[in-house]
C-alpha cells in the first residue's frame, strides 16, 4: 500500500505507516488523514505536532498510556483525556495519529 | 495489584552487531503495558549501550539509543549498571547517558544506579522473572 502524492508514489507498509520517515509532510499528512476519515482540526495538528517532536526527541511513537501522561504535561489535562483523543481519533489515538504524522506504530500498541 | 512480578532484563552485549539490545528494549516497552515491577541490568558489553553521544550514520542502522530516555515515560525507573563491567572496559559513570524519570513529586530523578558485581547478583536473587538478552 501506498499513497499518490504530488505526482509521487509515496511508500507505506499493509496499514498505512510511511515506510520512508522523512517523506513526510503536512499534506502528505491531509491526505494519510482523508484515508482515516479524520477531518483535521487544529486540535488534530497539536496532537500530531506533538508526536512528531516526541519522535524527533526519543526516536519513538509513544503508546498511548504513555501519549496521554506527556500531553498532559504539555496541554493540560482537558486535553490529554483518553475521551478527549478518542473523539479526536476515533479508531485509537496512538494508532491514527501516528500514522497521520507519518510516524512508525507506536511500540507498545499490541 | 497483588499479582505484581519482579521482572528483570539483563542486557550484556554490544547495542549494534547484534539484535539483542534492540530486541530487549522492544520488549522492555512492550512488557511496560503490563505495570510490572520492572528493572534492567545492564552488565559485560552491554554497558555499551548506554553510552552517550552514540551516532551510528557510518554503520548505517538506526541509532536507538534516545529510546532509553523514554524509559521514564513507560514507568521503568530502575536501570542497574555494573561498576566491575564499565570500569574493565575504561568507562564511568560519566559516559552514560542521562536517564530520568519522576518522582512522586513531579521532580526529574536519575534512574541510574552504578553497583558492584556482588549487589547485582543480589538484584538478580531476588527477582521473579530474570530475561537474558
Amino acid at each position: 500500500m501506498g499513497y499518490q502524492w504530488n505526482g509521487q508514489e509515496i511508500a507505506a507498509d499493509e496499514e498505512g505507516y510511511l515506510t520512508d520517515l522523512s517523506q513526510w509532510n503536512p499534506e502528505l499528512a491531509l491526505l494519510i488523514a482523508e484515508d482515516e476519515k479524520v477531518n483535521m482540526t487544529d486540535d488534530h495538528w497539536e496532537v500530531v505536532n506533538f508526536l512528531r517532536e516526541y519522535y524527533d526527541e526519543y526516536q519513538i511513537a509513544p503508546a498511548i498510556r504513555v501519549l496521554t501522561k506527556a500531553l498532559k504535561k504539555k496541554l493540560g489535562e482537558e486535553k490529554s483525556t483518553n475521551k478527549y483523543l478518542y473523539d479526536l481519533f476515533p479508531y485509537g489515538p496512538a494508532k491514527q495519529a501516528c500514522k497521520i504524522a507519518g510516524l512508525p506504530k507506536p511500540t507498545g500498541c499490541v | 495489584m497483588s499479582d505484581t512480578k519482579r521482572f528483570l532484563y539483563v542486557n550484556r552485549k554490544a547495542p549494534h552487531g547484534t539484535i539483542y539490545a534492540l530486541e530487549s528494549l522492544e520488549v522492555v516497552l512492550i512488557g511496560a503495558a503490563f505495570e510490572q515491577d520492572v528493572s534492567l541490568a545492564f552488565l559485560d558489553d552491554g554497558v555499551f549501550q548506554l553510552i552517550k553521544k552514540q551516532a551510528t550514520t557510518g554503520i548505517g542502522v538506526k541509532n536507538f539509543a534516545p529510546v532509553y530516555r523514554a524509559l521514564g515515560d513507560y514507568d521503568v525507573k530502575k536501570i542497574f549498571v555494573e561498576r566491575e563491567s564499565l570500569e574493565e572496559r575504561g568507562l564511568s559513570e560519566d559516559d552514560l547517558m542521562e536517564i530520568t524519570h519522576e518522582n512522586d513529586d513531579e521532580e526529574d530523578v536519575s534512574s541510574v544506579e552504578i553497583v558492584d558485581r556482588a549487589r547485582m547478583a543480589e538484584i538478580m536473587a531476588a527477582q521473579d522473572v530474570i530475561l537474558s538478552f
